[in-house]
């Protein structure tokens, strides 16, 4: 197994080193008229079609965000659906332009062939425990047995907890995610651990009764979910970027779908050059100097596309948390738009 | 067995119709001997351990709502079926081109209808098979004749899962054929390299060439190279419905006598047209029944697309189930797609054992 690591990571080095030299991505895509997206295979509120087969969620909306600064148009991105081991060699490869598929910064992956834009999403590991148990908090939680899927980080983090706090958990280990979740809604055991964001989606989509449960985080440690590029294209890697740093940007702003028509008329000379009535930014990443304006008037702002697809808007409800603004006392930090 | 076996031989000399069996009184039937006591007392058991079952599936069932909600309580959710069949069937393509994939359903219906008589198997059968393939794949991937071009990455559902099977069989039978040739040839090369491929193709899971075709090969390609993702599943699957049609045909080809071969040698047939007109035809006569269980296993196996991210009819099914309106219908999705896999798989088995009676009577007339 290690061996195949291995051969996979030299061989995605060899490859990577050779796609320094090819053309652009931007005009490759440019080319083909749109832009390629990797999916997952149905994550709601993250990615997934929705019965008319058209894709939703906050990882598929970045790409139609980058589509909308390339081509002024969200519907040009195809989604291929990828499973969790072949997102990354995709990407490598050239099968996909972007990645945003649930994907989380890790050294190993920075390291191996794959640039990583701006964090689309914060999550930190939890637990669900049911309402009835009384418990709130990771240190109520003695002696509970705890549903945990086998080889996931959240395995790691159940030995860390319950050795850190001396809980004496134990962990009943399921080898796939529905299993894992099927068992803790049985009744097999106290809590159930994963990422939270998942947990509340597991709520909302597979308990009868979602109010009988509660979600509290199991760690202070958190990941950064980012849609990630190849090596070797740093003007493909600044289009991403600033196409997510435009949905934060306008959030910052107070700009919306519903108003930016009526801010064109604006004096603040930060909106004015957000919109591209002071030209210069689009046309330093090679784009429409009113790419983030398009943008915003297609898609809203990063507030906005949560809202839709994660939270008060959508049937899962998740909060903001550390996914708001930093102004508001989150972990979302726009860089200067100028 | 009974004298029923008879009676349609006598049937026309009506009206001495043949003696019935006595009857046997019912509680004999039932509990005669031990045996019959204790089956009957089972199947007694298991019919009550079912009826939860047939409860949750049809009583407490909801057959149609508009609010997702009312499907929260109990039994089935029927329902859900109805308002995501769409979905399950065609999968992510696009909803405005939607006649083009019903209409390759129809297309490979009318021809599997149209192939089923032996009588019409031929040269321009396969002629009409080689161009209504392409005419599907044309429909499906549009960009001609003012179709909207569809990438392979929209496709999905049943047409994916039915052209998969077909495709994956009717590009791997020519392969299986020579194969198996070249395993049984004199030649040391061909047969070296035949039971080679064979052998490795059979000696690996499925799964696992599904890995190496979709991850692996297009890491070993060079850069800026790429074969469409549902191109090399179809490829992975073809591999390995080649191999195990190989071992099949080669059955077959050891059951036709060596006198035949000796006989065309004797008449000045040269070899190939031998193999081509004599020994092929009857080998495969003789393995209809394991060529069929190979056709229905291929159905099946299409469904392990759905690990390399090919959004077959499963796939469709199981994203519909994550609806998070709908409170986890998983159960109803998974009976629906298993419905929809039995009706193909029962098909072809019917079909086969109607064929093998035919192709039967006709060699002992």
């Amino acid at each position: 197994m290690k061996n195949w690591k291995l051969a996979t990571a030299a061989l995605a080095a060899a490859l990577s080193a050779t796609a320094a030299h090819a053309g652009p991505t931007l005009d490759k895509v440019k080319e083909r008229g749109r832009i390629v997206c990797g999916a997952s295979q149905g994550t709601v509120g993250f990615g997934s079609p929705d019965d008319k087969g058209y894709w939703t969620g906050l990882d598929v909306e970045t790409c139609r965000a980058v589509a909308v600064a390339i081509f002024g148009d969200k519907d040009k991105v195809e989604f291929v659906p990828l499973s969790g081991q072949q997102r990354i060699p995709a990407l490598q490869t050239g099968e996909i332009d972007i990645l945003p598929r649930t994907l989380t910064w890790t050294l190993q992956r920075d390291a191996n062939g794959i640039n990583f834009t701006t964090p689309t999403y914060y999550e930190f590991t939890g637990f669900m425990v049911a309402k009835s148990s009384g418990v709130t908090k990771v240190e109520e939680m003695t002696g509970a047995s705890v549903c945990v899927q086998t080889g996931s980080t959240t395995e790691v983090v159940v030995n860390d907890v319950s050795t850190k706090l001396n809980l004496q958990l134990n962990p009943v280990v399921f080898d796939n995610v529905a299993a894992t979740r099927q068992a803790f809604f049985s009744g097999r055991c106290d809590a159930l651990i994963t990422d939270a964001a998942a947990l509340a989606s597991v709520r909302a989509t597979q308990s009868d009764k979602p109010d009988d449960y509660v979600i509290f985080p199991a760690t202070k440690y958190m990941d950064a979910l980012t849609p990630a590029v190849r090596h070797g294209d740093d003007n493909w890697m600044d289009i991403v970027n600033w196409s997510i740093q435009a949905l934060l940007n306008a959030e910052l702003y107070g700009i919306t779908q519903a108003n930016i028509d009526e801010l064109m008329t604006s004096d603040d000379p930060r909106v004015k050059r957000f919109l591209g009535i002071e030209p210069g930014n689009g046309k330093a990443l090679g784009l429409d100097d009113k790419f983030a304006y398009n943008i915003v008037k297609q898609l809203g702002n990063y507030g906005e596309m949560f809202d839709r697809n994660l939270g008060a808007g959508s049937s899962l409800k998740i909060e903001r948390g550390p996914n708001r603004l930093f102004s508001d006392g989150g972990l979302m930090f726009p860089m200067a738009f100028q | 067995m009974t004298v029923f076996d008879v009676a349609p031989t006598v049937a026309h000399i009506e009206p001495s119709a043949p003696p019935k069996p006595p009857h046997k009184p019912l509680l004999q039937l039932f509990f005669g001997d031990l045996i019959a006591s204790v089956l009957t007392v089972s199947t007694g058991f298991l019919l009550i351990l079912m009826i939860p079952a047939l409860n949750w599936a049809v009583l407490d069932a909801v057959w149609a709502t508009d609010d997702p909600s009312t499907c929260r309580d109990g039994g089935a959710c029927w329902a859900f079926i109805a308002a995501k069949f769409r979905f399950i069937i065609f999968g992510v393509y696009p909803p405005d081109e939607q006649w083009r994939p019903l209409l390759v359903m129809g297309l490979i219906l009318a021809m599997i209808l149209a192939s089923l008589s032996p009588r019409l198997w031929g040269q321009r059968l396969i002629a009409a098979w080689i161009a209504c393939v392409a005419a599907m794949l044309t429909l499906m991937w549009g960009g001609v004749l003012g179709m909207a071009p569809v990438p392979t990455s929209s496709w999905g559902g049943l047409p994916v899962t039915l052209l998969l099977a077909l495709l994956s069989l009717g590009l791997g039978f020519p392969f299986a054929v020579f194969l198996a040739l070249g395993r049984r040839s004199s030649l040391p090369i061909p047969r070296m390299l035949s039971l080679m491929t064979i052998e490795l193709v059979r000696g690996l899971p499925l799964v696992g060439l599904l890995f190496v075709a979709s991850i692996l090969l297009p890491l070993l390609l060079p850069a800026g190279w790429s074969i469409d993702k549902l191109g090399r599943t179809l490829a992975a699957l073809t591999v390995f419905a080649a191999a195990y049609l190989a071992e099949v045909i080669r059955g077959g080809l050891q059951g036709v006598p060596a006198g035949q071969i000796e006989a065309a040698k004797a008449l000045g047939i040269p070899g190939w047209k031998a193999v081509w007109h004599i020994v092929l035809p009857q080998a495969l006569q003789k393995v209809i029944p394991p060529l069929t269980n190979t056709a229905i296993v291929m159905v099946k196996n299409t469904s392990l697309v759905l690990i390399v991210g090919v959004f077959d009819m499963l796939s469709a099914a199981r994203v519909a189930a994550t609806d998070p309106v709908w409170s986890a219908p998983y159960v109803e999705s998974y009976v629906f797609v298993a419905l929809i896999y039995f009706l193909i798989c029962f098909g072809i088995s019917n079909y086969s054992r109607w064929l093998e009676i035919r192709v039967q009577s006709r060699s002992y007339r």
